[in-house]
């Protein structure tokens, strides 16, 4: 397995892409830090492009790489490989590639300002986790699509959907819901609706952290009673890691079954 | 010839003794002044008094009291109807040592000056102050340094006084175990500046009192307001700084109140507010600065207030209208990078929102006067659900609201319709 990540990682760390992928987010959060010079008004908007553009890079690039390395697959499946260690070498080679760009593209200008000796350190830590988890979650849903539709073009619709759905038709729901039982107390159903959406959940877990948390009021307090405890910090890490895990389980469930 | 010149001289005489004994008048009544207005002089010990209270017994009107450098546990010191000058210098403390009382004050035209006062007596029942003044008119309070307070100055039933540059601050954990720094009940005609208030629950605290004008005053961390107005009509604040409170100013149930070149900034936290407006009438607010607020004003039955010229900076809420307010008029006002403008609830009420600045505008202004072309919604869909439904907060920065707010903007369903600015200005105004 090691040996196919590697080669997955190495393969993809060579490809324009990922260089693409991580010359822009170390253009974004320079730009945003050496023109702003505050910190924690860069981190929002970096909080809004992450929680956007790292599920969405992370469904499209998940799928085109499953897609692209098809007949490498192929050709490795006929070798005495175990199924589970090619797929599950082959996603990690992904995950950790993109993440690693989203690492570094925000990290390198975040430790060239100060960071470190900035007391914002955490709030940065916290949306460094969220982007690596949020690239995990969704490189492991893309790899879900690819597996189980053979045809590019509906892979890639369903990937699309899948963004589409997690990012704002959610939401949407959501809010719909929210006002439709305005009468009813309904801050329980806010905490969990916000658990059941990886996208939601991490722009909360940001958004606590950062000043503008005062305005979310009565509700942000109620978020804060339960995010603040460690049983909520480790609640919402266990459900973060449940959304990577659940998606794997599937994976090579699918995977060890299909006929290629 | 000779005649002539002897009878210059004569008159230049007469001329001199009289200036003499002008002078002469001039220093025995000097001097009889001088007896009748003495300096008693206080201190720790090997002095004709070595407290202040028998100090101020032997004192007669219109004499002064030099309390030298030194530590005078004392309480309750009791000025009754006579008009004396206290003053200390450098290092002279009074330490009340939590009984009660600094110094109780029931004169006219006196003054106290100069001095520290510390550790007053916290209690539930009773507001105890470092100084309390009583039906007095005419006093001065300058240069007193108050820590460990739990009201600061209690001022009852007084007027024409002058309190300045103060510096009172005390250590109470809550809003029950805490007074206010300043607080001037049914009293008119004060003025107070240049005080720097701090770790207090109200900064000031006015009630019942008309005609103060409140200038250059600091007013910071503390528990509550900065500045609490109640039932208190035609007083100004000018030039001030509120910093850090719970909420900077409260105005309550007052009219005709002047509100000009204050700043009001991080006052932040969940339930904080830089401004807040309950049931008043007929205010000018101009000329003032909110800045990092959670919301800067929050105006709850205000009416007929003109807004004009202020900065509404970096809040999360800019304005809040919760309702029942009338005729209010805001214009040329900037608004810059708030994260909402405005929230409003309820209908127009001939409130009005022409021709101020917002950063947020994107319209065009075609013919160049600087107005413009396409009116502005300040009240953003996300803002008006937030209003009808709290927990919707929750979706802020959220892709789907931003989507929503676009679309709203293009076509609007739901938000207000007249609410708009219908000549938004294209730059910033300078005042």
């Amino acid at each position: 397995m090691l040996k196919i990540l590697k080669y997955s990682f190495f393969d993809l760390i060579r490809s324009r892409w990922s260089y693409v992928y991580f010359l822009f987010y170390l253009l974004l959060s320079s730009v945003l830090l050496f023109l702003n010079n505050d910190l924690s008004n860069a981190i929002i908007t970096l909080l809004n492009v992450v929680i956007v553009l790292v599920p969405l890079i992370g469904t499209i690039f998940g799928v085109m790489y499953y897609y692209d390395s098809q007949e490498f697959t192929e050709l490795l499946l006929a070798q005495p490989i175990k199924r589970k260690s090619i797929f599950l070498g082959q996603y990690l080679g992904v995950a950790t590639s993109l993440s690693l760009s989203v690492l570094l593209g925000l990290g390198i200008p975040f430790a060239l300002y100060g960071l470190f000796q900035s007391n914002v350190i955490f709030d940065f830590l916290i949306l460094i986790v969220v982007a690596v988890f949020l690239s995990f979650i969704f490189s492991a849903l893309a790899f879900n699509i690819a597996l189980t539709n053979t045809n590019k073009i509906k892979g890639f619709g369903y990937a699309i959907l899948v963004w589409l759905f997690l990012a704002v038709i959610y939401d949407g729901a959501f809010l719909i819901a929210l006002i439709y039982f305005q009468e009813y107390p309904l801050d329980q159903f806010t905490l969990v609706a916000t658990l059941f959406n990886p996208i939601d959940l991490s722009r909360i877990l940001i958004l606590l952290k950062l000043d503008i948390s005062a305005l979310l009021g009565y509700t942000g307090a109620i978020f804060k009673d339960f995010f603040g405890t460690i049983a909520g910090s480790l609640v919402s890490l266990g459900v973060l890691a449940v959304w990577v895990v659940l998606p794997l389980w599937r994976m090579l469930h699918v995977a060890k079954k299909k006929d290629f | 010839m000779n005649l002539w010149k002897s009878s210059i001289r004569i008159v230049i005489k007469v001329d001199r003794m009289k200036s003499s004994f002008f002078l002469l008048c001039l220093i025995i009544a000097l001097n009889f002044s001088y007896a009748q207005n003495r300096t008693l002089e206080v201190c720790a010990k090997d002095c004709e008094f070595t407290s202040i209270q028998q100090a101020v017994d032997q004192a007669k009107a219109g004499d002064s009291i030099f309390i030298k450098k030194g530590v005078y546990k004392e309480h309750d010191i009791f000025i009754n109807r006579k008009s004396l000058h206290l003053y200390g210098e450098k290092g002279s403390i009074i330490d009340i040592d939590h009984k009660g009382y600094g110094i109780k004050v029931e004169a006219n035209d006196f003054s106290i000056t100069d001095l520290t006062i510390k550790n007053v007596e916290v209690s539930y029942t009773s507001d105890y102050a470092a100084i309390y003044l009583f039906k007095c008119d005419n006093f001065k309070l300058k240069n007193i340094t108050l820590k460990k307070a739990f009201f600061g100055f209690l001022i009852e039933k007084s007027s024409k006084g002058i309190i300045e540059e103060n510096d009172i601050s005390g250590i109470g954990q809550s809003e029950a175990s805490s007074g206010n720094a300043i607080h001037l009940w049914n009293s008119k005609e004060l003025e107070v500046r240049d005080n720097d208030v701090y770790n207090m629950r109200d900064g000031i605290y006015i009630e019942f009192g008309s005609n103060n004008v409140f200038e250059n005053n600091t007013s910071h961390d503390n528990m509550r307001y900065g500045l609490h107005f109640m039932f208190s009509d035609d007083n100004r604040y000018s030039y001030n700084t509120f910093q850090n409170n719970s909420a900077g100013v409260a105005v309550m149930f007052s009219k005709r109140i002047q509100m000009n070149n204050n700043v009001f900034k991080k006052n932040w936290g969940t339930a904080s507010y830089g401004l807040l407006l309950k049931e008043i009438s007929d205010g000018e607010i101009y000329h003032n600065t909110f800045e990092n607020n959670t919301t800067g004003i929050t105006a709850d039955g205000s009416t007929r207030i003109n807004y004009y010229e202020n900065d509404f900076i970096n809040n999360g809420y800019a304005v809040k209208f919760i309702g029942g307010s009338y005729k209010n008029k805001f214009y040329k006002n900037n608004f810059l990078y708030n994260n909402f403008d405005l929230s409003y609830s309820g209908r127009l009420n001939n409130n009005s929102f022409d021709t101020n600045y917002w950063s947020d505008y994107t319209g065009y202004d075609l013919d160049n006067d600087n107005y413009g072309d396409v009116p502005y919604r300040p009240v953003k869909l996300f803002s008006y659900l937030v209003n009808e439904t709290p927990e919707s907060i929750i979706l802020l920065r959220s892709l789907f609201v931003d989507i929503i707010n676009f679309s709203e903007k293009v076509t609007p369903v739901f938000t207000p319709k007249n609410l708009t600015d219908q000549q938004p200005l294209m730059s910033e105004v300078q005042w």
